[in-house]
Order: structure tokens, then C-alpha cells, then sequence
């Protein structure tokens, strides 16, 4: 029964991953006075895409035809692991916050080594930037974690969210800066704007857009969908562990109609946040992000000293 | 356990989380009406803090204290700042960080390092503000990094009235603030004192032309 919900929980996050997209992009239409395409649109360019014949240049290598597999399958592994709906499910068992970063770092490397493997010029160009900005984000990401480590006791998310459930509501300026931080995290890794445009059409300022210009057909469609259920899973993860109220800690169907509704209440308004930031702020200029990610270095590093120094008591 | 306490107790300890934040933001910004404004922040921060503790330990005087820091920390002095910057012209000069990554990295070792000395004081102390010892402590060594690492004469002002909150925020954490004397002439010292800056850095702009203060360590104008 718990692995049945648990089954339940990950398609329902593939499925559920291109709404998210299509919302933000929604709102961000409505703020910048645009007509939005149809809530549903994403399904339909997915389907398109699936449909349309794979061009592969002639000096691909099987890394290439390989990778957008394996990109998906690490980042579907991902959403598996990510408490939705339910905490304590049998998946809790490796849902380990530095098992997910290690998930996200696997889905990148091959993207990375598939922007460069046909040799185009700005493949290279999109892949070094990613690790680049990736080899920032991550120490950035671990600090954020390793407070929230220490402020529940576990590395294990589901422990995370129980734990910080069970604490009751509090001011705690240790998570304060941890949120903060996750949150400019998150932006890096997604690629949204300050860091990257996901719509640009330039590819010099492309960072991930151009590590995935050659591909089409199927194989772009599960490298779409992959990156849209990357950012519904830091979604999740904000809205979850800083915010845990409404999460199912029994499997009674009263407990999971109440985490379906607050999921959805908690990932719309992330989405209204999201998409507010990327209409009021500009695109930093690549050279810039470093200093954008070292800010983000010193929130969670004022976070995880403030759980030593203030709250431990 | 941190929810057991009243809600502006954790608010304290939120507070004080945001000022050591500000402290951080001082030593990386790379204009000077960006200083002002953080600079500002931080008295700010610092008032309603000193506030809060007044409410919580009903010490009195602590109000008084907490509107002299408004008046003059978040009022006064940065106004003085302000018009002396645009007296001055320098607003559109990038006052540059040297190597800004490992200062940061020093002032993270110069928190650990205050939270280190302050440990008996955090043992033998029974009052709410006991953990914030460590937080003014590293407030007034990050004051002193800004000190160090800054040679543009204004960007060293204000890290010395950072150093000053550092301090003020100290007494107010150890022993719910000083005499009303003492804080009178700290006070008015640091007024005084950011009077006379003023008065010195036009002093110094016109014998060397320029307000990097390292340039006072050459002897003549046309060397290096």
C-alpha cells in the first residue's frame, strides 16, 4: 500500500511537472500584460516533440544518442525520492539531501558532455558555463543543507520535514538564512532569470539552451521535460521543507486530499514569486553570477553559524 | 528549545542573525551611497534589537539608548555621510575590494574566532542576549576587517561606526547597556569624531588630490 503511494507520488510529480512551468510562464505573462498560451500547452509541445524524427549530426557519438536518457532517468529518480505529498514512504529510505545533489551533479555531467560532443562551438560554450556555475552553486547548496542537517538531526529529507513539523512554528534565523539561500540556489541551477533566461533566443548568453541546440525530436523532449521537473523539485523542496504545513504524516485519504491541496496552494504562490523576480529583475552579466553565488555561499554560511551560535542552547 | 520562548525573544535572535548579516554586506559593497544605505539598515536593526531587549529584561533606560542609536546611527550620521560624499564627488567611484572572496572567508574565521572567545561568558550568563555576546564581538572584529581591507578613507569611516554598533551592541547584550553617562559621551565622541572626518578628508583631498589613503605613505607626488 505504501509503495503503492509511493509510485503514485513520483508519476504525479512527472505529470504534474509541466504544469508547473506552463503557471510560471503564465503569470509571467499576465505581469508583463502578454495573452498566456493554454495552461496545457507544454503537454502538447512534448507530444509534438515526441512524434518528430531525431536528427543526429554525423560525427555524433553514442554519449550523445545515450545521454538524454540518462539525464532523464537521474532526474526522474530525483522527483522519486522528494516527499510530494506523504513523508515516511518506503522511497524515504534514500532520500538523502546529498543522495539528490548527487542525482542532480550525475544528470548534469552528461548534459554537459553532450553539449560538447558534436563539436560545436557553442556547446562548448553552454557546458563550460554550467560547470562553472555549478562547481559554485554546489558549496552553496551543501552549506544550506548541512544547517538544515543540524538543525533536525538528519541529512534524511523525510526526517528534515517531520522534524521540523514536529518543532512546532518558530523564528529561527538559521532556517531564515538557509531558505534564502536555497532560493538563489535554485535559481542558479534552474537556469531562470537573474542567472539565465530560459526564452532567449541568442545563444551567446545561452548557458543551458545551447549544451542541448543540437538535439530534437525525442530525445529533446525528455531533455525538456527533465529540466522542467528539475525546477518543480526545488520547487517542492522550498516549499516543503521550509514550509511543511499540510504534508501527509498518516496515509488516511482525509491526511492526503489536505497535502494535495496545500502542495498546490504552496507551489502557485512559489510559482507568483518566481515569475515576479524574473519580470522585475535583469540578467546579470555572466561575470557576475560568481558574486551572486558567493552571496548566497555567506547566507547559508550565516545560517549554520547562527544555529551554533543562537539556537543551540 | 527555541519554540518554547516568547515570540520576541526568537526575535531577538533573528535580529541579531540579520546584523551579523549586514556586517557581511558591508565588507562587500563596492559603492559608497550602497555602504550608507546597509550602514543604515544595521542602526536600524540595532535600535529595534535594543528595543525588544528593553521589553523583554523592563530595563528603561533602554529606550532612551535605543532612541539615541535611531537619532543618531540611523538619522544623523548617515546624513552627514551623504552630504560629504556629494561634497566630496565620489559617488560614481567604484571604491574596489581587494580579493573580496578571501575576505569573506576571513571574516567567516573572525566569527568562529569571536563565538571561541566568547564561550565562558555564554556558559555563566542566564540572560536571553547570552548568545548574541558572540554575534557583537564578531560585529566589531568585522568592523575592524573593514578597517583593514579598505584603503578609500570614507569606506574606513564607516567601518569604524560599524565597529562602534559592534560595541554598543555588546553592552547591550552583556549587561543591558551602559551607564546613561557613558553612552551620553560615546555617543557625542562619535558625532564629534565624524564631524572632524569630514573636515579632514577635504584636508586630504587637496594635498595629495585623491582619498585613497594609501597614497599617504608615499613622500613625494611624483614617486611610484
Amino acid at each position: 500500500m505504501n509503495g503503492l503511494l509511493a509510485m503514485i507520488q513520483a508519476i504525479a510529480f512527472i505529470v504534474l511537472a509541466p504544469l508547473f512551468a506552463s503557471w510560471i510562464r503564465r503569470v509571467k505573462c499576465v505581469l508583463q500584460n502578454r495573452r498566456a498560451p493554454a495552461l496545457l500547452q507544454p503537454y502538447r509541445d512534448l507530444a509534438k516533440l515526441f512524434s518528430k524524427q531525431t536528427l543526429l549530426s554525423y560525427n555524433a557519438s553514442p554519449l550523445f544518442r545515450v545521454a538524454p536518457y540518462l539525464i532523464a532517468g537521474a532526474t526522474l529518480l530525483a522527483a522519486a525520492v522528494v516527499p510530494l505529498l506523504a513523508v515516511k514512504l518506503p522511497t524515504a529510505a534514500i532520500a538523502d539531501v546529498i543522495v539528490l545533489a548527487g542525482f542532480f551533479s550525475l544528470a548534469r555531467f552528461f548534459l554537459a558532455l553532450a553539449g560538447m560532443d558534436v563539436g560545436t562551438a557553442f556547446g562548448g560554450m553552454g557546458s563550460s558555463r554550467e560547470m562553472t556555475l555549478s562547481a559554485l552553486a554546489e558549496p552553496a547548496m551543501l552549506m544550506a543543507v548541512f544547517t538544515l542537517a543540524m538543525v533536525a538531526g538528519s541529512t534524511n529529507l523525510s526526517t528534515v520535514i517531520d522534524q521540523i513539523l514536529r518543532d512546532g512554528l518558530a523564528l529561527r534565523p538559521s532556517l531564515l538564512f538557509a531558505l534564502l539561500s536555497l532560493t538563489l540556489v535554485a535559481v542558479a541551477e534552474t537556469g531562470r532569470i537573474p542567472v539565465d533566461n530560459p526564452a532567449t533566443h541568442l545563444e551567446l548568453t545561452m548557458i543551458h539552451e545551447a549544451m542541448i541546440l543540437e538535439y530534437s525530436g525525442r530525445h529533446l523532449a525528455l531533455i525538456e521535460w527533465a529540466s522542467q521537473l528539475k525546477l518543480m523539485i526545488y520547487g517542492v523542496l522550498i516549499a516543503n521543507i521550509f514550509f511543511p504545513w499540510g504534508i501527509a504524516t498518516e496515509f488516511t485519504p482525509g491526511a492526503l486530499l489536505i497535502a494535495v491541496l496545500a502542495i498546490t496552494a504552496k507551489l502557485g504562490v512559489l510559482g507568483i514569486a518566481l515569475a515576479t523576480g524574473e519580470t522585475v529583475l535583469a540578467k546579470m552579466r555572466l561575470f557576475r553570477v560568481p558574486s551572486f553565488l558567493t552571496l548566497a555561499l555567506i547566507l547559508a554560511l550565516i545560517g549554520l553559524l547562527s544555529h551554533i551560535i543562537l539556537e543551540v542552547a | 528549545m527555541l519554540n518554547q520562548l516568547p515570540l520576541y525573544e526568537q526575535a531577538i535572535l533573528t535580529l541579531a542573525a540579520l546584523i551579523l548579516f549586514t556586517s557581511f554586506a558591508l565588507l562587500a559593497q563596492q559603492r559608497v551611497l550602497s555602504m550608507i544605505h546597509v550602514f543604515v539598515w544595521q542602526g536600524l536593526l540595532l535600535a529595534i534589537t535594543t528595543a525588544l531587549v528593553a521589553y523583554d529584561s523592563s530595563a528603561t533606560h533602554l529606550y532612551y539608548s535605543a532612541g539615541l542609536t535611531l537619532g543618531l546611527k540611523v538619522i544623523l550620521i548617515p546624513w552627514l555621510l551623504h552630504r560629504l560624499v556629494h561634497r566630496l564627488n565620489i559617488h560614481r567611484q567604484p571604491h574596489v575590494v581587494k580579493h573580496p572572496s578571501m575576505v569573506l572567508m576571513i571574516a567567516a574565521a573572525l566569527v568562529i574566532f569571536a563565538y571561541y572567545v566568547t564561550l565562558p561568558i555564554h556558559q555563566l550568563s542566564v540572560s536571553i542576549t547570552r548568545n548574541t555576546i558572540a554575534i557583537s564581538m564578531s560585529v566589531v572584529l568585522l568592523g575592524m576587517l573593514m578597517l583593514i581591507t579598505r584603503n578609500k578613507a570614507v569606506s574606513q569611516v564607516i567601518g569604524f561606526m560599524s565597529l562602534e554598533n559592534g560595541l554598543f551592541f555588546a553592552a547591550v547584550a552583556a549587561t543591558h547597556g551602559m551607564p546613561m553617562v557613558v553612552e551620553l559621551g560615546v555617543a557625542f565622541d562619535v558625532l564629534v569624531a565624524m564631524v572632524i572626518f569630514g573636515v579632514f578628508f577635504f584636508h586630504i583631498r587637496d594635498s595629495i588630490d585623491s582619498l585613497d589613503v594609501d597614497r599617504l605613505n608615499r613622500l613625494a607626488e611624483h614617486d611610484q
